[in-house]
């Protein structure tokens, strides 16, 4: 059979091929593999370029390494933060849609060759902006704040690669029609894809905003526009930096969701809850471009009040709901399976061999633990000038994406390649380990980054020892250490990472073949036979003590540590 | 499943779970108490960042920095301007304006103030955007071209505090430092 893609005419069935995954049950349709494989492997490839820039800055800004040159840190630090912030996460990204819409529901993917262009499109972008950076003339960091500029390549590159981007998320929305018109599935959408809806809404409010400030800034760089206001560049633009991180949200808690489902049976307590809290994401995490212009001139402390509190942290709400029923489906499920001793039996029994569980179980405990409490810190008006364009906010966000959601885009990857793929892992010993060595790289890289911010050090700064200033300040020994165990961290997520790339890549390649009969998974999917039958999560074990207990940690240091903020804020010189 | 459709089709109905209520509850009632803490601090708290902001020419500021360095440069004992590095010390006048300029790639002049004493501190770039860092204390301001912020600040500490640039501003970025020395 082959395919047909004149797009979905109502009434009218449209050919597709279909296989039926022998280990999930699932109905994967051809166009859909095809293309989730395409994205998947163009994300790995720009994880492994950006990968080793991040180890170049990190080694660079180990006062005792000092690797590159200055010049070389700058454009290989703003190498880093296009190549893994935007196409590493945006490619697996645009998979996970695929994998939700199509896979998850069982559909064919709409307008494939739309789908194809999309890659294309954003493929021509990333390799453009590579080639801008490289050229040694758009050293201006990811950011690209005006009246600095980039070459035109720079601004064009990104411009492209969001089109791209757009009309994969488009597909993906069509995708959602094309199965509600062929009736591939009964009631409501399940909660990945719910989450993986979130996802796409606020990638199009967000690449719009890139696309209306970029636009203008690439017109800026050709000489058409004379000048780009330096302040509503940066409120724009994080309409876009920022949010662009928010789909990221959406969408490993999705993928927490579906690890959870996947590996131990794992059922949303409530439907109803897990809902409401993707919803809060789509109502008000767009604000979140406030959280860069809390120390500028020029806007006023009531817009700055409501923006970065998400309309009185309702956002955040979200979050920190998911952060009780993502550890609490997995516990009620695994009370299901047996593991009912005590309050934590459930967790110390849990699959922690399995690469997939542990990439997510410590994606979710950092994210929360270390991404989710200093992004808070962070955002709060006054707060803000004790960190401000420190080291303290590349720590915070290495907390959110780097341990938060490449850890769960790994995690979920030990899933991609056998069931989409169909390859199995090799060597499974190293890949039982990955997830620990990338996720304790990762967790250190953020929280010494964060102590050296603590103590002043400035993000994207070639020489903490000011040698060749006119005026010396010293930072203290303190800081001096924290860059050098943030290096040790930084080569240990490298290590981790090369892994990765290593067993995907060669899973991928030279994986046993799992499409023959007898096939069986390394790492086993949840067995299903063998669970007692319930509706809910939360049906029959009400009791989630474990769960409970790690939320009160939770909640404990959230609040102490915000306190502790503020009474170093108090201690600063007086503004006024 | 959460890779299933809901298996109740009305789901919306179904009661929620106690802890989760409890949950979402308290959830709910922090994010309130940091939203409303953040608008109290402004009525409690010392450290509200300014928000008066001012258009200018980046040309215009610097020759009002240059003015203002010219009027209140400290001289010492031999009535010899006190520099440092080539950059002039200034002593601001208690209470009143003082100019700091970020410019690739330093900050200029040198400011000279007393401690426990208030100063209306101008930010402003003369080329690209910087970043006003001042160390140890650990105040971190963004500086804009165009945007003349003004802050008002309150030295609680005496010594030799450094101003370290924290935006990025090309290759120079590394050495682009400045001072501000408060005197008891």
């Amino acid at each position: 059979m082959t395919t047909i893609d004149h797009g979905a005419v109502a009434g009218a069935a449209v050919a597709a091929n279909y296989r039926t995954c022998r280990f999930s049950g699932l109905r994967i349709e051809a166009n859909a593999e095809t293309l989730i494989k395409v994205n998947a492997v163009a994300a790995v490839v720009f994880l492994a370029l950006g990968g080793l820039m991040g180890l170049g800055v990190a080694l660079t800004r180990w006062p005792a390494i000092q690797l590159l040159p200055a010049d070389w840190f700058y454009l290989v630090l703003t190498g880093h933060g296009a190549n893994v912030l935007l196409f590493w996460i945006i490619f697996f990204e645009i998979a996970v849609l695929y994998f939700a819409s199509a896979v998850i529901l069982g559909a064919r993917l709409a307008t494939p060759r739309f789908a194809w262009l999309a890659f294309v499109l954003m493929l021509v972008g990333a390799v453009m902006a590579n080639y801008a950076v490289l050229r040694g003339d758009s050293t201006v960091m990811f950011t690209s704040y005006p009246p600095m500029q980039a070459s035109q390549w720079f601004y064009l590159s990104l411009i492209i690669f969001a089109v791209g981007a757009l009309i994969g998320v488009f597909v993906f929305f069509g995708t959602l029609v094309v199965a509600k018109a062929e009736n591939t599935y009964n009631g409501s959408v399940p909660l990945v894809t719910f989450g993986a809806i979130t996802a796409g809404i606020i990638a199009v409010f967000t690449l719009a905003a890139g696309a209306i400030i970029l636009i203008p800034t690439w017109f800026w760089s050709l000489g058409l526009i004379s000048n780009i206001d330096s302040l509503m560049y940066k409120v724009i633009w994080w309409g876009m930096g920022h949010s662009t991180q928010q789909i990221n949200v959406s969408a490993h808690v999705s993928i927490w969701y579906a690890i959870g489902a996947m590996v131990v049976g794992a059922r949303p307590l409530s439907e109803k809850v897990s809902r409401m809290a993707f919803f809060m994401y789509i109502l008000f995490l767009q604000l979140a471009s406030a959280h860069h212009i809390l120390a500028e001139p020029g806007m006023s402390a009531s817009w700055k009040i409501v923006n970065t509190s998400y309309m009185m942290y309702l956002a955040v709400m979200g979050s920190m709901i998911h952060g009780l029923t993502v550890p609490g489906a997995i516990e009620a499920a695994q009370r299901r399976n047996g593991y009912t001793r005590g309050a934590f039996e459930w967790l110390r029994k849990a699959p922690w061999g399995n690469p997939a569980f542990s990439g997510f179980f410590l994606s979710l405990v950092m994210f929360g633990f270390i991404g989710g409490i200093t992004g808070v810190i962070l955002g709060t008006e006054q707060l803000n000038v004790l960190m401000h364009n420190t080291l303290y906010v590349p720590g915070h966000f290495h907390g959110t994406v780097v341990a938060g959601t490449t850890l769960a885009f790994m995690a979920m990857t030990y899933l991609v390649v056998p069931l989409i793929f169909q390859r199995d892992i090799i060597m499974p010993g190293l890949a039982k380990l990955q997830p620990f060595l990338f996720g304790i790289g990762a967790g250190g890289i953020s929280l010494f980054m964060m102590g050296a911010g603590t103590l002043g050090v400035p993000r994207r700064h070639w020489d903490m020892s000011l040698t060749d200033a006119p005026f010396v300040h010293e930072f203290p020994a303190a800081a001096y250490l924290m860059m050098g165990l943030n290096g040790i961290s930084a080569i240990l997520a490298a290590l981790g990472g090369i892994l990765f790339i290593v067993i995907v890549v060669g899973s991928i390649l030279a994986g046993p073949k799992l499409n023959v009969p007898g096939a069986k998974l390394i790492f086993p999917l949840h067995d299903k036979s063998r669970e007692a039958v319930s509706e809910y999560g939360s049906e029959g074990t009400l009791k989630l003590p474990g769960t409970i207990i790690l939320v009160a940690i939770f909640f404990a240091c959230f609040v102490l540590y915000y306190f502790v903020n503020w009474k170093y804020l108090s201690e600063l010189w007086l503004f006024n | 499943m959460a890779i299933t459709p809901p298996s109740n089709r009305l789901w919306w109905k179904e009661p929620v779970h106690g802890i989760e209520l409890g949950w979402i509850i308290i959830a709910f009632l922090w994010g309130l108490f940091m939203f409303f803490f953040m608008i109290a601090w402004h009525f409690i708290g010392n450290q509200n960042l300014s928000t008066e902001t001012y258009k200018i020419q980046p040309e215009r500021y610097v020759e009002k920095v240059e003015a203002f360095a010219d009027e209140y440069r400290a001289f010492d004992e031999n009535g010899e301007p006190i520099e440092e590095d080539g950059v002039p010390v200034v002593r601001p006048p208690v209470g009143g304006d003082a100019y700091i300029l970020a410019r690739l790639w330093e900050f200029w002049p040198i400011l000279e103030l007393k401690k426990d004493e208030s100063y209306r501190i101008h930010l402003s770039s003369a080329d690209w955007q910087h970043g006003f860092s001042l160390q140890p204390t650990n105040i971190n301001i963004s500086v804009h071209p165009e945007y003349e912020h003004v802050l008002t600040l309150t030295p609680t500490e005496a010594g030799v505090f450094g101003i370290v640039c924290n935006e990025f501003c090309g290759i120079g970025h590394h050495t682009m430092t400045g001072r501000i020395r408060v005197v008891e």
